[in-house]
Formats: C-alpha cells, structure tokens, sequence
C-alpha cells in the first residue's frame, strides 16, 4: 500500500509503486483536473503541486513522493467559488481548448505560494515548460500579472527587455 | 674582507636587476582610446568574415549573462581561485571596446593586455588567440564594433589574495604564452592545418577539454586529456576511441554543428551553446575541426569490463532496485527500449552514452537535474529536468540504475555524496 496525501486528504493505494503519479490521480482519485498531454514531460498539462514544485505528474513515480504533499487544481477553488488565479483565468478569458489550463494554473500557483510579486521575467521563466497549443499565452499570461500585482502586458513589454 | 664587502652588493645588483625585469614584464602602456568607429568604417565582407570569426571562438558564450544583451558581459564564470565575470565587448565607448582601436584589440587576443594596460586574466583564452591570423582578427573587430553598443559594467571579480593583483598574471604568462601565429605543418594537408588553427587558436577547445594544473595552466603533455567546466566534465578529446562506439569524422562534425551524433548523445551544459555557435559557421571550418580532432587520438588501454558476477551483483543492489522504479515512471517514455524517440531522429540508446559510460558520474547527474532546456525555435534536444523533483538519494538511485542497465563498466561508487557536492556547486554559481 502507498500512502499519499492528496488536497490535504490522505490516501492508501495498493498499486504498482512505479505508476506515475497523474495515473492515480485520475483513475484511482478521480481527479480529472490534471490531464494526459504527451506523456513524455513536454507539454504541462498534467502539471500539479507536489512539496513546493510544480511537477510533472506524468513523469513521477508514486514511490518517489514520500510524505510530500500533492495539490491538484480541485484544492484551489470550485466553479461556484474559483480561487484567485482560476478567477482571473475566468475573467481574463485565458482558455480556448482548456486542455493546457489546469497545468498551467498550477504552475502559476508554485510561483506565487513561494513569491508572490515575481518579475515580469521570472514570470516568463517561471511559466516557460508548459505550452498551449491554441496560442493563449498572452492572456495566459496577463491572468497571472493580475493575481500577480505586475503590470499589464504593454507596460511590461518595456521592463521585459531590460 | 674584500669578499665580504662585495657580496651585498652582488646580492643587491641581483634584487635590482629581478626588480628591473619584473617591472618591465608587468608594465603595458596604455594605448590612446579612439572615437567609437562609425557601422560604415568597415566594408560588409570583413563584418560578415567577423561573424564566422566570433561564432567559431564562441565570444558569445561567454560574453553574454543569463538574459542579458549579446556581448555585453556580466556572466559568472567560477574558477578555483574565483568568480570571475566577463566584460562587455559591445562598442559602448565607457562601458565596452568602443574606445579600443585595432592595435589595442590585436594585443588584447595576441598578448592578453586590455586597452588600458592591465593586464587580462586567462579566463580570456588570449593564450590560443594568440594563433589567430590579423586578417581574422580584424574580422573580429569590424563584427564587434558594429553590435549595438551596450551600456553595462559587469561586477568586480571575486578572486583570493594575491591573484586579485593583476601584474603577477606577467608571471603566469612566461610559463603559459607563446604568442604568435604558428608555422604550418608540411607533412600534412591544408584540411589538417586549418583545423589545427581552429582547435587550438580560435577555437580554443583545449581551455575546457585539457585539466589543469595548480595555477590555472593548461596541464603541459595533457592537452585534451579533459578537464572540468562549469561543474561539468569536459570528456577528453584524445581518447574517442574510447566510446562504446568510436567516433567519426562524419560523426564528430554532425555533433558540433547540431548537438546531437547518432551513436553518442547530445550536446548539454557548457557545450550546448558552443554547438549552436556552430551551427551558423560553414561546413568546410567544423570538418576541418573533426579532422584535426581525430587525429589527435591516443591509443586506448584494454576496457576493462566489469566481470559478469559484479555486473550482476551490482543490478541486485538496493539502489539500482530503486532506480529501476524511478526509471519506469520518469525515463523509460523516451530511454526505454520501445519508446518512439528511440526510433527517431538518430537519438541514441543510453547504452552509447558519452555520460552513461563515463568513468564517473558527474555528467548523468549534471543531465539529470538541468535536463536540457527549451531553447525557443531552435529546439532540437529537450530533457525535463528532475532536480526540483527528486531527493540527492534518488537521483543516484536513477543515475546507478541507468549505469547498471546500460555501461558494460563498472558502478560508480560514491553517487550520492557526488549528486549532494554537484548540486552545492550549482547553487553557488
């Protein structure tokens, strides 16, 4: 049995210690948040929370996580009461597929919960492994300055050279 | 008596003579600074012979921090003796070369004096510069001073007593700099000797792949035996027989120019921008370096295999069983046998490794924790990175897994111990 805490709920699991984490999370936990992109650490989607990183939960064993504990986009808020970055997603009309967006938004929230006010080029850094393949990067990105307090997009195309 | 009387004064003359000559060695004169040169004062052939010039001694890779303009300088680069950061070489006349003539560029790379007469650390390879023609040197310049200037001062070095002081490096320059171009060698063609001058001169490959000895020289008779950069080895150029498949010509000079060779690996850590530097230069100069490069190959003692009983007492280990499970989740998509990127693009096996078989781990780790990142559009080779994931344990769980699995040669011992000072090295730079 492996034990795994879960949003804050623990779980034990009798399966093979070697299936990647998102595997559980979906089948096992029926979390469908995080998503099966390329399967190979290239993409993002299936990025969640695990200790403080955004990881790649497609990439990593159950086994390797520990007493670490894992976050997925369900514990950030509800469709009738959404957390901050998933209210700013909303609003700032940040999906066209959504495939990417769960992934993304958990990157964005490692970032914050260790440093709430990043510079426009941490940001970029920061956000920099996961992709969208219908091209919404720009409100992608202009959802997290707003939760973020950094400028929006034309103000910080300046500061972004420096 | 008589004796007694002359002996100080012997002494004394020697003390003044060393004196005399020591002044002479450590003083440069300052060469007048000039009005930055207009874009026009150089014709488009030299700028465009300058842009293979700079690409082929990789400028850019040191002279550039991480997100900062090209060729303005400011990048750490962390020695035995120090941090060292590197200049800004844009034309800006305060902060840059702007105010550097050719005469003073020229003595910069043949002799290692900036323009102002101190004297340049060897962390500039001015000590293979040295071998470079006029005509590419004025190449260089004409390249150089027509980048948009960049107004940046990079920090003060970091070095420890006395090598912060700049006039002893006179010193280390009568023991390490030839200066001067270099004859042809007859017996061989035109190929071998372009090639040469490209390794050894602008190139500067050895400043990496040689070790080096106790202050900072190129180890004399160990030119190419490998070295360490960067926290990454630098495999030994001298010794490609060695791979589990022996390098080519063809090979070689595919890996400089897109970071990967079919039956070897990719290009990661310090290399990996050198071979995008290489990419842009004709194909006629990096033959001409695989050439050369081969032909510097030493003969190889036996391999010695690890026998079959320790190879297989090795995979019985607990950190290999560990590794395997690692493996199966974060490795085997891409490694694994019957994964698609094994079929494609002449990405190699991990058993053909260049880190996998290496005599230690320090690469595999390396690869392990950075992975090679997304570099824009030109992506050709990209890693996830597990640094942030895995504990120092499991990343030498994975790294003595992958060595078991794939190396006919023995384990490395001391894996994690080597993960934990591998990752204190990486922090501090």
């Amino acid at each position: 049995m492996i034990k795994l805490t879960v949003n804050g709920v623990q779980h034990a699991l009798d399966i093979d210690p070697s299936t990647p984490l998102l595997y559980a999370l979906r089948n096992d936990l029926h979390l469908h948040g995080a998503k099966f992109g390329c399967g190979l650490g290239q993409c993002g989607a299936c990025t969640v929370i695990v200790g403080d990183q955004a990881v790649f939960s497609c990439l990593i064993p159950l086994s390797s996580i520990g007493t670490r504990p894992v976050r997925t986009v369900e514990s950030l808020g509800t469709a009738e009461h959404p957390g901050p970055l998933q209210k700013s997603f909303i609003e700032h009309q940040a999906a066209q597929c959504g495939y990417c967006i769960a992934g993304m938004i958990m990157r964005a929230q490692a970032l914050l919960d260790r440093n709430p006010r990043p510079s426009e080029r941490e940001l970029r850094e920061h956000m920099e492994p996961n992709l969208c393949r219908c091209g919404t990067h720009m409100r992608i990105l202009a959802a997290i300055r707003e939760v973020a307090h950094l400028p929006s997009a034309d103000a910080a195309s300046n500061g972004g050279a420096q | 008596m008589r004796r007694k009387s002359i002996l100080p004064a012997v002494a004394g003359l020697i003390v003044v003579a060393a004196l005399i000559i020591a002044g002479w060695l450590m003083w440069n004169p300052a060469i007048a600074p000039i009005q930055p040169p207009l874009a026009t004062a150089f014709d488009s052939q030299t700028r465009l012979a300058g842009a293979r010039v700079v690409a082929l001694g990789d400028c850019a890779v040191c002279h550039t921090a991480k997100g900062g303009q090209p060729f303005a300088g400011g990048l750490p680069l962390a020695t035995p003796f120090g941090t060292i950061y590197a200049t800004n070489i844009t034309p800006d006349a305060g902060t840059g070369i702007g105010g550097w003539s050719l005469q003073a560029f020229t003595r910069a790379l043949r002799h290692g004096v900036a323009r102002d007469g101190h004297l340049l650390y060897p962390a500039f390879p001015y000590i293979h510069f040295t071998r470079m023609s006029d005509r590419d040197i004025a190449a260089a310049y004409a390249y150089l001073m027509t980048r948009d200037p960049v107004s940046a001062s990079a920090p003060a070095n970091q070095l420890i007593f006395p090598l912060n002081f700049r006039p002893l490096l006179a010193f280390w320059n009568v023991l390490f700099l030839r200066p001067g171009e270099r004859p042809m060698d007859a017996s061989q063609d035109a190929e071998w000797n372009h090639g040469r001058l490209l390794v050894d001169g602008l190139g500067h490959c050895a400043s990496c792949h040689s070790p080096l000895n106790l202050i900072g020289g190129e180890k004399s008779g160990h030119a190419f035996g490998g070295g360490i950069v960067d926290g990454w080895e630098a495999p030994a150029l001298n010794a490609l027989g060695a791979a589990p498949k022996p390098w080519t010509e063809e090979q070689l000079a595919t890996y400089l120019r897109s970071g990967r060779a079919g039956e070897h690996g990719a290009a990661a850590g310090p290399m990996l921008p050198v071979t995008r530097d290489l990419a842009g230069v004709p194909q006629d100069d990096v033959n001409a370096i695989a050439r050369y490069i081969l032909s510097l190959q030493k003969p190889q003692p036996a391999e010695v295999k690890a026998s079959a009983d320790a190879a297989a007492n090795n995979r019985e280990s607990a950190s290999v069983q560990s590794g395997a499970v690692l493996f199966a989740a974060s490795c085997a998509q891409c490694h694994g046998p019957s994964a698609p990127m094994q079929s494609i693009g002449e990405r190699p096996t991990l058993a053909f490794s260049t880190a996998v078989n290496a005599s230690t781990p320090r690469n595999a780790i390396q690869m392990i924790l950075g992975g090679i990142t997304w570099q824009g559009e030109s992506t050709i080779n990209y890693m996830p990175a597990f640094g942030d994931v895995y504990s120092d344990r499991q990343i030498a769980d994975l790294a003595s897994y992958i060595r078991a699995s794939y190396s006919p040669r023995g384990p490395w011992n001391d894996v994690e111990a080597t993960v934990t000072k591998i990752r204190k090295e990486n922090q501090a730079r």
